[in-house]
């Protein structure tokens, strides 16, 4: 797949510097899979309020659906890692939220978008509104040579994804070739990435332990606001910009915190990203941009 | 054992007795939407200590990461919690299980001098 990077910025609106990084953990797919690329949006917290994080927060999302319309090459397909809606105590503003994103992101030209809750979205009814809106939590699917598997760390809300996903997650590995390309999707870092501020899955380390065997897995995953690359072994662990605020690095600070929003810079730490199986794989960074 | 499995046996008294918990400090921790009280509590290194807890409106967490010590707490039971601190130092401790808007900034602090 042949991208203009120049041309892509131009026509997506967006601008500044990119990051792009090779995917190390992607490294197997450079073998016979088709390339392709797909887009990674996440934790849009839909019907969140404050002005001190996000002044436009009834438009941000608005501007990432435009901007992924305005690629110069389409993407095969769109992911959204959860938290689509901030959370609320109202099961009727519950599903106001996940209706009113819904609608929102029917907007992408592109019709082929997978979901997965965020625990803002699923984790105060297990997940009932949510798969209302969008389904099955949790499931896999394949493309072009790549098997992508969406795991639901959320919708218990102990942060565990359980033994009957577990049970699943080991059928669905052992219907794959020992080398196939596996990309899971998940909320929840599956790792301990900072237990004291939450980013943990409780049996996180019991997916990583399935798909240990197999040399090809990149996880891609969202919940805490910030771009994030981590090795579990030869596993690569790439966290997602948010679209509403970002938070402090990992241990940055005392406390988990968010990072105001900078009249001077705005939208500055927001954004989405694209992620490229061509060899050498590559994620590309774009910010969101007025 | 796991250490869920272990801590929940230790807190039902299956590995120390009777005589051996009553000795223990006993503190109460009382959990609602969003806060611990207290909030901070302190302890004595490698001095054992039962925390008891309880919420007063919906399923919670505590969760003392650097001591691989956590706990659910549920509506109308109490949750206990036999934790040594073997450093000394102020460390977190947080709610992990979501509970709503306001959940990411549920937690306290544990000194052990």
């Amino acid at each position: 797949m042949a991208i203009d990077r120049r041309e892509f910025l131009k026509l997506a609106g967006v601008g500044g510097a990119v990051f792009a990084s090779g995917l190390a953990g992607c490294a197997g797919m450079r073998m016979k899979q088709d390339d392709f690329y797909f887009v990674q949006l996440s934790d849009t917290h839909w019907g969140f309020k404050g002005d001190a994080l996000n002044p436009d927060a009834g438009g941000t999302l608005q501007k990432a659906v435009a901007a992924v319309n305005a690629l110069a090459t389409k993407p095969d397909f769109i992911v959204f890692t959860g938290d689509l809606t901030h959370t609320t105590d109202d099961p009727k503003e519950r599903r106001r939220r996940l209706a009113e994103f819904r609608d929102i992101v029917s907007k992408l030209d592109n019709k082929n978008v997978r979901f997965m809750p965020g625990e803002h979205d699923a984790s105060l009814d297990q997940g009932q509104a949510w798969k209302e809106f969008f389904g099955a939590s949790y499931y896999s699917f394949d493309h072009k040579g790549v098997h992508f598997i969406a795991i639901d760390n959320v919708s218990d809300p102990a942060a565990k994804i359980g033994e009957a996903q577990l049970a699943w997650l080991k059928a669905d590995l052992d219907k794959q070739a020992k080398d196939a390309p596996i990309v899971v999707l998940t909320h929840r870092p599956l790792f301990d990435l900072m237990p004291q501020w939450d980013w943990a899955t409780k049996d996180g380390a019991q997916a990583v332990a399935l798909l240990m065997p197999h040399p090809n897995v990149t996880v891609f995953y969202g919940h805490i606001h910030q771009e994030h690359h981590h090795m579990t072994g030869h596993i690569a662990h790439h966290s997602a910009k948010s679209l509403i605020f970002p938070l402090v690095a990992p241990g940055s600070k005392p406390k988990r915190e968010p990072i105001p929003w900078d009249a001077a810079q705005p939208y500055k730490g927001l954004g989405f990203r694209s992620v490229e199986t061509e060899t050498p794989a590559k994620i590309t960074e774009y910010p969101v941009k007025a | 054992m796991k250490r869920r499995q272990l801590l929940i046996a230790v807190a039902a008294g299956a590995l120390f007795g009777p005589a051996a918990r009553s000795q223990e400090k006993v503190i109460r921790i009382v959990a609602k939407k969003f806060e611990f009280t207290p909030s901070e509590i302190t302890l004595e290194r490698g001095v054992p200590v039962v925390l008891e807890l309880t919420t007063e409106d919906v399923a919670m967490g505590f969760s003392a990461p650097d001591f691989k010590a956590d706990v659910e707490i549920v509506p109308g039971k109490v949750a206990r919690l036999r934790l040594v601190p073997d450093k000394a130092g102020t460390f977190e401790f947080i709610c992990d299980v979501f509970c709503g808007d306001g959940h990411e900034d549920m937690g306290g602090k544990i000194h052990v001098t």
